[in-house]
């Protein structure tokens, strides 16, 4: 996905483009227009409207190699009790499995926090969804850049 | 005689040797300061190597732990009946190491294997077979931060040259030698990788390429691949003899088996 | 037999949230990768995850191709009784596998 195409890149690089000096480059908001059309997340979604800013998808901006890239999903200061969270799901937008992973609590869990590394056949989103007991649902979206190796490796 | 002139100061210049003046002090020589290549990968890759929960490689040092344990075959003892994990602390910074009983340059595999032929009545495991990586993972990580230091005086020093010789020829379709890239380039960018020293510190490592756990050997072959050179199959001497010199060229640096790397 | 890897704090206090750390050996096979002479490698992902803490089962996870091989996860869960927490998975070919740590609850 290129920068012209992927609306996240732009806001992100426009954004870098405004920083002077070094800081730290903040986590641009997502909004709906940023979250890709996958037709699994859109079949989950069955029309809910996907809120931000509650829950945090952290990955690097650029991967090394797209085998293994850290990625960790959090909600700080998450609800308790029925209207905690049920579920997350992680989904890719150019995989050629778009669900990534599915995690599913019975009571929701002290704190919702889950690390893992996700595999990604190339530069793309990738969007988090948890599902509140309600059944609203809270999402964000990032962008990765994957690079390929320098060398190939035939061993 | 112009054009003799000519044809003469072109073959010098191919006849000239590679290292520039911000490498190494002579062809072959250590690079100062010898870096690990662990600055150079990213950091979410660094922290991975860091963290035993999270470092892949530990899932294969574990493994190794449990061979270690085990009776092998019918009659033989486990590699823990002669010798205590913690003893093995430092022998894989020495190694590869010249062997008398074997004639040749052994490396870590090397030494598995020969035990397990001559002490534990059961056949080797075959180069590049994850219980052979694994055993040797669980044998270098007794050797973490340990400074590696090996010998290549003596019975060891025409391997060694050998080696030396082999770092720096140009070879393969692309025309590179060893050096070429990790002394003259280091510290260069290759896409969007830091090209590093290239030392053998981390190994055996997990590599996120190889989705796996994999010895030096397997990451050299890799390397010549990369540059479109003829491949030895692992345990091949031109292998070994070459984890000998850069043995040699990263001396003092610390082990990092298992390591992290791209 | 698939090795893995279980970390959990030394002693947590009762009621109190505690991390769990899991690493397990298993190539998480994608499906789309083919072999040396050009067969095709068969799917093999961890579709079912159970951790069960005590009698309960804190976390369910289904792992697909887009987790990385050998995959990791890091979670919280609460400290209630001391006793057995165990990860536990059938993979896409149907092998299971079991790994669990001793939780002491002060």
């Amino acid at each position: 996905m290129s920068a012209i195409t992927d609306p996240m890149r732009r806001r992100w690089i426009a954004a870098a483009g405004a920083l002077v000096g070094g800081h730290a480059l903040a986590q641009v908001m997502p909004t709906a227009e940023d979250v890709p059309g996958i037709r699994a997340l859109d079949e989950y979604r069955a029309g809910r409207p996907l809120k931000f800013g509650r829950l945090k998808l952290v990955v690097p901006r650029i991967a090394d190699n797209g085998n293994a890239v850290s990625m960790r999903v959090v909600m700080e200061n998450a609800p308790a009790g029925d209207a905690g969270v049920r579920s997350i799901r992680l989904f890719s937008e150019t995989n050629p499995v778009p669900l990534m992973a599915r995690f599913d609590f019975a009571v929701p869990p002290p704190r919702v926090e889950i690390e893992s590394r996700i595999r990604l056949a190339g530069t793309q989103r990738v969007v988090a969804i948890a599902e509140l007991g309600d059944g609203a649902l809270e999402a964000d979206v990032v962008s990765i850049i994957v690079t390929l190796a320098a060398c190939l490796d035939g061993s | 005689m112009t054009r003799i002139v000519a044809v003469a100061a072109f073959a010098a210049a191919l006849a000239a040797p590679l290292a520039s003046p911000c490498a190494a002090a002579e062809p072959g020589g250590r690079p100062d300061p010898a870096r690990s290549g662990l600055g150079d990968v990213a950091p979410s890759i660094a922290a991975l190597q860091a963290d035993d929960a999270a470092n892949p490689g530990m899932l294969w040092v574990d493994r190794g732990a449990a061979l270690w344990s085990a009776s092998v075959g019918s009659n033989g003892p486990a590699c823990s009946t002669c010798h205590a994990a913690a003893a093995m602390k430092g022998v894989a910074a020495r190694l590869p190491a010249w062997s008398g009983a074997a004639g040749r340059v052994v490396d870590l595999e090397d030494r598995i294997d020969a035990c397990r032929t001559s002490r534990q009545h059961a056949p080797p495991l075959a180069r590049g077979s994850e219980d052979l990586v694994a055993l040797t993972a669980f044998v270098a990580a007794q050797s973490r931060g340990v400074p590696i230091h090996v010998s290549v005086d003596g019975p060891a020093k025409p391997a060694f040259e050998r080696a030396r010789a082999f770092y720096t020829t140009r070879r393969g379709q692309m025309n590179l030698a060893c050096t070429s890239c990790h002394d003259d380039l280091a510290g260069k960018r290759l896409l969007n990788e830091t090209i590093s020293q290239g030392h053998p510190n981390a190994f055996p490592a997990y590599r996120l390429e190889w989705q796996a756990m994999g010895s030096l050997q397997r990451r050299l072959r890799a390397c010549l691949f990369g540059i479109r050179a003829t491949m030895p199959e692992e345990g091949a001497a031109v292998l070994t003899e070459l984890e000998l010199y850069l043995a040699w060229r990263a001396d003092g640096l610390p082990v990092e088996a298992p390591g992290v790397r791209r | 037999m698939a090795f893995a890897r279980i970390v959990v704090p030394p002693r947590v206090a009762r009621g109190e949230a505690f991390e769990v750390r899991v690493s397990i050996r298993h190539p998480m096979e994608t499906g789309f990768r083919v072999d040396d002479v050009g067969k095709s490698i068969p799917r093999n992902t961890l579709r079912e995850v159970v951790v069960r803490y005590g009698d309960a089962i804190v976390l369910r996870a289904s792992l697909g191709s887009g987790i990385a091989a050998n995959p990791y996860l890091r979670f919280f869960v609460t400290a209630r009784e001391s006793g057995p927490l165990a990860v536990e998975w059938v993979d896409d070919a149907g092998e299971p596998g079991t790994v669990r740590a001793d939780v002491n609850v002060a």
